[in-house]
């Protein structure tokens, strides 16, 4: 089963990787807020992501490691 | 090599290079100082080394801060407008704490100046080498010999430093042809263990860098970069003296002004004049001890040199200001003839009379 | 069974990019490569001055921070120090096309066997968005207010086109890095370029249009349609030299 991983205290919330996610399964979190101040990118529904790693490729922080 | 050979300055400095084990040169074209750029244009390639002609000076030095990161001796050479340019490599180098030995072959400024031989980058060599504070070794020849020898120690200088050396020379040193004994032995070798070689995945990556945008880490790479400055004040200093022991003029002068003063000097003798000379070697770090011991015992200092007067205030200052230091100078690639310096003896001599 | 994770030649430090700045995947493509080619133990990367001055703390493998503009100068006498290292530049557009321009076209014209990674983003990011030599007609920054006037500072420097006139370079190719599919493409650009130095071929440049959100004062994802909608008509993405390739034309 597919699988996201965040390391989520390094992530900027850019939001690139929820632009590209084509089951648009990411969102940037609304109550959250990491240790750099952003809102960081959250999963809404682990078991339909495809592992296609569409959202790592665009990550310039390389925050997610993709299972499958 | 132990017999003499007759050859020009800038050639025997261009051996001594390679025998010092300098297998890596960088240069741009500029007059007085092409015959180190000929020479090894033929030596390099006959020996598996690198000669390339780079397409600036600025590009010059960087290809020489590359090779010195890379751990090995590396050389450029240029003549004054062209050290200009590599100011700011000089600056990086110096920051970065790399070893490499840089060649100025003086010629006339400001600006274009002329091709005739000066000692007018005195300032730029021993104060003003780019931004930043630092410093650099600089070893002023006066003979064909030292053109060699002071080469060989300017590597082993820079390699124990971590810094750059350069040779301040003029174009009558490079042009002149003399015979010389170049006999040095293995190259020493001083270990690198910062150089960028490679992790060989075996240790933690090495940075080569002069950017510590923390203003109190920036403080402290300088306070380092002092103590061992300080150092090099203490162990390094070379000069000369000659018919010091009785003197009551004392002349300084380096390079082909100190070969006109020694002419000079002789002549005087013979009228009766009790006058010596103290000849810096190293410029930086500038002999200030002998030169305050003098102070007690001489009556004037004569600075000769081939600028507007440059040297003439590291004299002052070495002196404490206790004697007059007075000027003798030509400038414009003019060098001072031994009546010129004669005359400035005399005058000397004849003070408080 | 991990499938996408980060490269070990990428350090594990969080860079000091803006949200959304691409050179994070630049930077991530280059390791990436690096891993794949088991060269980071001979590998030796310069850094410029501009945004990436700091890219020394980003790769694990042996790394040189060079004065503005002079890095492949500086990865010329690292190579020719040592001829087994694998020497890479990465430079942006106000270091390798404007101070820098010397030594670029120097390196390239000798054919020297380095890489070099060019992010071309339209602006001075470091200094804070001043107009850059790939700055687009029209586009406003800093130092262009009124939107960069042709007459008064001339025309943007297309670096793939001018270095491709030289008989000197192996492999000049230019990519985007504004898309998945990009990306990709980006990434086979870098490892060819990196490949062609193992192989002894020489001069290999692979240029990147990145973005800048922060100074094009858009959102990332904003910034990355930017790039197709005026970036890539104005520098259209291809190759512009690659000589082995060529070869058989007898194209040299």
């Amino acid at each position: 089963m597919a699988k996201l991983t965040f390391k989520t205290d390094l992530c900027k919330g850019c939001g690139l990787c929820v632009s590209v996610c084509p089951k648009h399964l990411l969102i940037l979190s609304k109550d959250k807020i990491n240790q750099k101040g952003h809102h960081p990118v959250e999963i809404t529904d682990q078991s339909a992501c495809i592992a296609c790693a569409f959202c790592a490729t665009m990550c310039p922080d390389c925050i997610i490691t993709v299972e499958k | 090599m132990t017999d003499k050979v007759l050859m020009k300055g800038n050639e025997a400095l261009a051996e001594a290079a390679i025998m010092a084990g300098c297998r890596h040169y960088f240069g741009y074209p500029i007059t007085p100082q092409t015959e180190v750029a000929a020479y090894l244009a033929k030596r390099m390639p006959k020996i598996g080394g690198t000669f390339l002609q780079a397409e600036s000076e600025i590009a010059a030095i960087n290809m020489v801060y590359g090779v010195a990161a890379a751990g090995l001796r590396v050389l450029t050479s240029s003549s004054s407008p062209g050290i200009a340019l590599k100011s700011e490599g000089l600056s990086y180098l110096a920051g970065a704490d790399l070893p490499a030995v840089i060649i100025n072959v003086q010629r006339g400024g400001p600006g274009l100046g002329g091709i005739q031989p000066s000692q007018s980058d005195y300032f730029q060599a021993t104060k003003a080498g780019g931004h930043g504070d630092f410093r650099m070794i600089v070893l002023a020849p006066n003979s064909v010999q030292e053109m060699a020898d002071l080469t060989v120690k300017a590597f082993d200088l820079a390699d124990q430093y971590r810094m750059t050396a350069m040779i301040l020379a003029d174009g009558t040193m490079g042009q002149m042809m003399e015979p010389v004994s170049l006999n040095y032995g293995e190259p020493k070798k001083i270990e690198k263990p910062w150089a960028v070689t490679g992790t060989k995945c075996l240790r933690k990556h090495n940075v080569v860098n002069s950017l510590f945008l923390v203003p109190d880490e920036l403080e402290q790479f300088n306070f380092a970069r002092y103590e061992r400055y300080k150092q090099i004040e203490e162990n390094e200093v070379m000069y000369e003296e000659y018919m010091m022991d009785d003197a009551e003029i004392c002349i300084v002068a380096f390079g082909i002004a100190a070969r006109v003063s020694k002419n000079a000097i002789s002549e005087a003798r013979k009228q009766g004049i009790k006058v010596g000379m103290i000849r810096p070697i190293t410029l930086w770090p500038f002999p200030k001890a002998p030169m305050l011991k003098a102070a007690d015992k001489v009556k004037e200092f004569i600075c000769v040199e081939m600028s507007m007067g440059q040297m003439i205030e590291d004299v002052e200052l070495a002196v404490r200001c206790k004697k007059p230091v007075t000027l003798c100078n030509r400038v414009g690639g003019m060098i001072p003839s031994p009546e010129q310096v004669l005359a400035s003896i005399v005058e000397a001599s004849k003070k408080g009379e | 069974m991990i499938v996408f994770d980060k490269p070990k030649s990428l350090a594990d430090v969080s860079m000091h990019y803006c949200p959304g700045c691409t050179h994070g995947i630049v930077h991530r493509l280059v390791a990436e490569v690096i891993d794949e080619l088991g060269i980071e133990g001979i590998t030796v990367g310069v850094a410029p001055v501009g945004c990436s001055v700091m890219a020394y703390n980003y790769f694990n493998c042996d790394m040189v921070e060079a004065a503005h503009g002079r890095a492949p100068a500086v990865a010329t006498g690292l190579k020719r120090a040592n001829p087994d290292s694998i020497v890479f530049t990465y430079q942006g557009d106000g270091d390798l096309a404007s101070i820098g321009t010397a030594e670029t076209v120097h390196s390239a014209a000798r054919n020297e066997n380095i890489t070099i990674i060019f992010i071309n983003n339209a602006i001075y990011g470091m200094t804070g968005g001043q107009m850059a030599p790939t700055s687009l007609p029209g586009q406003v920054t800093q130092t262009s207010p009124y939107g960069r006037d042709t007459s008064h500072c001339g025309f943007p420097v297309k670096v793939c086109e001018m270095l491709s006139q030289l008989d000197g370079p192996e492999y000049l190719e230019r990519v985007a890095v504004n898309s998945v599919k990009n990306v990709r493409n980006a990434k086979k650009a870098i490892r060819k370029a990196f490949e062609n130095q193992i192989a002894g071929k020489g001069f290999s440049l692979v240029e990147v249009i990145s973005s800048c959100p922060t100074n094009w004062g858009m959102t990332p994802q904003k910034a990355l349609e930017w790039i197709d909608e005026k970036m890539i008509p104005y520098y259209p993405l291809g190759v512009y030299k690659d000589r082995s390739a060529n070869k058989e034309g007898g194209n040299g």
